[in-house]
């Protein structure tokens, strides 16, 4: 068994244990590489079926390429696909051009998050992000519940070992399940590699630049690169220096903005 | 690319400052680990902090955490050396911090045990040493870190290393090496410091690189683990985890608990299909059966020839990790592997200090937070799993309390109670011994009228009841009214009603209750009779003398008994003209007038507690004929 296999396994295990204990499983889909590694999980987790809905919070700042990958996928997988967007706040005119950019992700993200699991009762959701890609992420569990407000009580975290859970929640409250914590920006990219999974073409070089990581438009830089393959990534990731949320802006904006951001709700 | 078993989970586990997460982020910097602009950030932290440069500040990037230069929360992170890849552990090392500790550690192949060296031994050292064991830990490093506050000293480093090895000796726990390193300063780490050029071990990294994975276990039969049943379409999903052993298309397979059985008819796989297997330790598998079987979560499936035990009732060693301790008599959710049942404690038979290593000689009645202790468990209906360590997932499990995980444990043995489980033998006592969870005994309270014998049974009858022993009450007053009615207070009239009242106490211990009597039974030879009639019959037996004074039981004088006795209206009445023997020595004596009723109430439950599980073999001579 390779460490990817022992991933998948754990991936697929942490799956099944949250459709089994939640009434209402969603999982959230960004279209990037972590969140298509997710769908596919979900898809062997449940012998090719996923059964449960999944979500994308549309922050209306979405990369056209983005979009065209989200309505084929969707045909592709036979997703029962939400799409959600905080309408109330881009009435009040929040958006990039006029705020700042950890008020704009808490906005069209956190609190489009909040509305769409109210609109929904999700008593879970299950979504993508892993440990190495930033230090407050680190300190997660595979179930993270969270209050009614939202709030991430960090500094009392249940306990959480031999494949045990928080696996109930009371009213307003819901888990998040992150299936990939384990798992790093390598790990997602020779998984993806071995099990030829589609992906947008904006991972890969296009006149010497790609993307590392997708988020909004106006906030996320691509990097200069000539990787073209999958192989050539993994190449390139082995002797990078930089961190792969460098190019978002929000969560650098002040000391351990991240952790202010996810305490809130944020992924 | 992955070859088979290269990753290793390390924790790095010690007492709270020895320098666990400062070493882990040495280990990264130092090997060019860490991303660009990392270690600006974490200047920028440390002058916000008015501190000098921390290496932890990589690990412990929570706000609270930098302020108050403490690990709260377990870290995972990715590491790798040219040799092999890691996933390092960062444990905090407070006490208060336990249950995050535990969550980091029990998911590792091996451990980085820390000591300061200006410190030595600490109680987390020897907490955390103890709890490796439990966890099943066996490769451990030992870091003697900070040898700079100690001029690097070779004699120091010596007395740790022996005084370490003999504490983790206890604990079948021997540490691969003893490295002397100076974590902040870098000394020791990556190769042997020059200040320590008396070490003849390996410096640290070379000594993890000496680690490796926990491989699956070789030969052991297949345990899969059921998750669930799907039905998303005309097929039966039976979906879960192969814990051990293997399973292919065609394999005999039977469920447990419940014995059911049937054959491996598909494999059924996402994105490729008609694969046959078989499907190894460690991996999910999703399969359909060839018979329409009521399969459930939390089931095993295993070879019918080599199941898993099934048992209600077990011992196991438990660390407890809630602020509200753990009772004897306490009933909550447990959890092994998928499955779930309602687990009474039965007994706990002693509680170990983890820092001491000392046992309580006497079994207690609670194991309270951060204490070890073995227990004696019993779960509602039957559970299955693989005992002594044979299979460790399917020998350990959790306890809740609430939502949470409030202790964990292993699984020593099951206790054995064939009686009961084949249903053509008749009802014996051992089997409603099986069914109840206890056996029946006689508590006798005796004192004077007035002394608390009726408030201490109800009260005693409650908290019985709500502990899932079954309890009965035969009171004096009552079967006087009933049972005894006719008798008066002769001598000879006394001892029959005592005698009728020991009969009664018999039925209803023979039919598996525990029973308190109330009644002033004031004459020694009456009560000597009646211990020995339940000596006769197997019964356990004890006397409890409730004692107030004369003179208390007369002020109290609720039913103004005492009253009329010195109006001359209750002739004989015991205390006034007829005397009271008290027991010469009772299993317990409760001061009544001296202790309040809480008091009293705890010592008759742990009495009560005590006969109902009494093991040997209660109902040898007599059983047969009742
Ligand atoms: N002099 C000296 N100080 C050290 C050394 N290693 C660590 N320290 C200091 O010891 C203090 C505690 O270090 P940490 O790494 O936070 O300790 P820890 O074991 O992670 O503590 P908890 O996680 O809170 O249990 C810090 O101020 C470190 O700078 C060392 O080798 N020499
Ligand atoms: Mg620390």
């Amino acid at each position: 068994m390779t460490h990817l296999d022992e991933l998948e396994s754990q991936s697929i295990y942490l799956l099944r244990e949250a459709y089994h204990a939640f009434g209402k499983v969603g999982m959230l889909w960004s279209m990037g590489k972590d969140s298509n590694v997710l769908l596919w999980l979900a898809k062997k987790a449940f012998a090719g079926h996923i059964p449960f809905p999944v979500i994308h919070v549309d922050t209306t700042y979405e990369f056209p390429e983005m979009l065209e990958f989200r309505a084929w996928a969707k045909q592709h997988y036979g997703l029962e696909l939400i799409v959600h967007v905080n309408e109330e706040a881009r009435a009040r005119g929040i958006g990039y051009e006029t705020t700042d950019p950890v008020t704009v992700t808490h906005e069209l993200k956190s609190v489009a998050l909040q509305q769409v699991l109210g609109l929904h009762k999700f008593d879970a959701l299950v979504t993508g992000i892993r440990r190495d890609e930033d230090s407050t992420r680190a300190k997660e569990r595979y179930f993270s519940p969270r209050n009614a407000e939202f709030e991430w009580d960090y500094k009392d975290q249940p306990p959480e070992f031999w494949n045990h859970f928080t696996t109930e929640v009371g009213p307003g409250e819901h888990v998040r399940v992150q299936p990939l914590l384990d798992w790093t920006e390598i790990d997602i990219w020779r998984y993806c590699d071995q099990e030829k999974i589609p992906l947008p073409g904006m991972y890969f070089a296009r006149n010497g630049r790609r993307f590392r990581s997708l988020g909004c438009m106006p906030i996320t830089k691509d990097v200069p690169s000539t990787a073209t393959t999958i192989d050539e990534i993994i190449e390139e990731l082995k002797v990078t220096r930089t961190s792969e949320r460098a190019g978002r802006a929000q969560d650098h904006h002040e000391r351990n903005a991240m952790q202010k951001l996810r305490a809130k709700g944020f992924m | 690319m992955s070859t088979p078993h290269d990753h290793l989970y390390l924790v790095v586990v010690g007492h709270v400052d020895h320098g666990k997460s400062t070493l882990i982020g040495r280990l990264l910097f130092d090997t060019n680990s860490v991303p660009d602009g990392k270690k600006e950030r974490i200047e920028a932290a440390c002058k916000a902090e008015g501190m000098d440069f921390e290496y932890a500040f990589l690990m412990d990037a929570l706000l609270e955490e930098q302020a108050q230069n403490i690990t709260m929360d377990t870290t995972r992170v990715p590491f790798r050396t040219p040799r092999r890849q890691f996933t390092i552990i960062d444990a905090p090392g407070h006490k208060e911090f336990l249950k995050n500790m535990i969550t980091g550690a029990a998911s590792a192949d091996a451990a980085i045990l820390m000591v300061d060296a200006s410190e030595g031994l600490r109680e987390q050292t020897r907490r955390h040493g103890y709890l490796l064991s439990l966890l099943g830990l066996k490769q451990v490093v030992v870091a003697v870190n900070k040898m700079d506050l100690i001029d690097y000293d070779e004699k120091i480093f010596a007395r740790i290393r022996t005084e370490l090895t003999e504490f983790l000796g206890k604990l079948n726990v021997q540490p691969a090496h003893f490295v002397p390193i100076a974590a902040k300063h870098g000394e020791g780490i990556l190769r042997t410091s020059a200040h320590t050029l008396w070490h003849r071990g390996p410096a640290l990294l070379e000594a993890l690189e000496q680690f490796r994975a926990t491989p699956p276990i070789e030969g052991a039969p297949l345990r899969l683990t059921v998750q669930d049943i799907y039905r998303f379409d005309a097929r039966r999903i039976v979906a879960g985890l192969v814990e051990a052993g293997s399973v292919a298309v065609g394999d005999p397979i039977e469920f447990h608990p419940g014995g059911k059985r049937s054959r491996v008819k598909t494999i059924e796989s996402w994105p490729a299909s008609n694969f046959r297997g078989p499907i190894g330790a460690g991996l999910p598998v999703a399969i359909t059966l060839e018979d329409e079987l009521f399969v459930e979560r939390g089931q095993i499936g295993a070879p019918p020839t080599a199941v898993p035990v099934e048992a209600r009732e077990f011992t196991a060693r438990v660390f407890w990790l809630h602020a509200e301790p753990l009772r004897v008599g306490d009933t909550l959710p447990l959890r092994l592997g998928t499955q779930q049942a309602d687990a009474r404690i039965v007994a706990v038979s002693r509680v170990l200090d983890a820092v001491t290593l000392d046992a309580s000689l006497a079994p207690a009645t609670e194991v309270k937070r951060h204490e070890v202790a073995e227990l004696r468990l019993r779960v509602r209906r039957p559970i299955a799993f693989d005992a002594g360590g044979k299979i460790p997932s399917l020998g350990r499990f959790v306890l809740m309390r609430g939502r949470r995980i409030a202790g964990g444990g292993v699984i020593d043995s099951a206790v054995r109670e064939d009686a009961g489980r084949d249903d053509t033998l008749p009802v014996t006592p051992a089997s409603r011994t099986t069914l109840l969870g206890h056996r029946g005994a006689v508590i006798w309270l005796t004192g004077l009228s007035g002394a608390g014998k009726s408030t201490l049974s109800t009260a005693l009858e409650q908290r019985l009841f709500r502990a899932g022993i079954l309890p009965a009450i035969v009171d004096g007053d009552v079967l006087r009214a009933g049972l005894c009615k006719g008798l008066g207070f002769s001598d000879e009239d006394r001892k029959e009603n005592i005698r009728r009242a020991a009969e009664a106490a018999l039925l209803l211990a023979d039919a598996g209750a525990v029973v308190i009597t109330a009644l002033i039974s004031p004459f020694r030879a009456d009560r000597q009779l009646v211990a020995e009639l339940c000596g006769v019959r197997g019964v356990p037996f004890a006397e409890v003398f409730v004692n107030a004074p004369l003179a208390e039981c007369e002020r109290r004088d609720v039913k103004q008994l005492y009253a009329r006795a010195r109006a001359g209206q209750i002739p004989r009445f015991t205390g006034i003209d007829s005397p009271y023997e008290p027991p010469l020595a009772p299993a317990l004596e409760l001061r009544t007038d001296l202790e309040p009723v809480e008091q009293s109430l705890e010592k008759l439950f742990v009495l009560a507690t005590s006969l109902a599980h009494e093991t040997g073999t209660p109902f040898a001579d007599s059983g047969a004929d009742i």
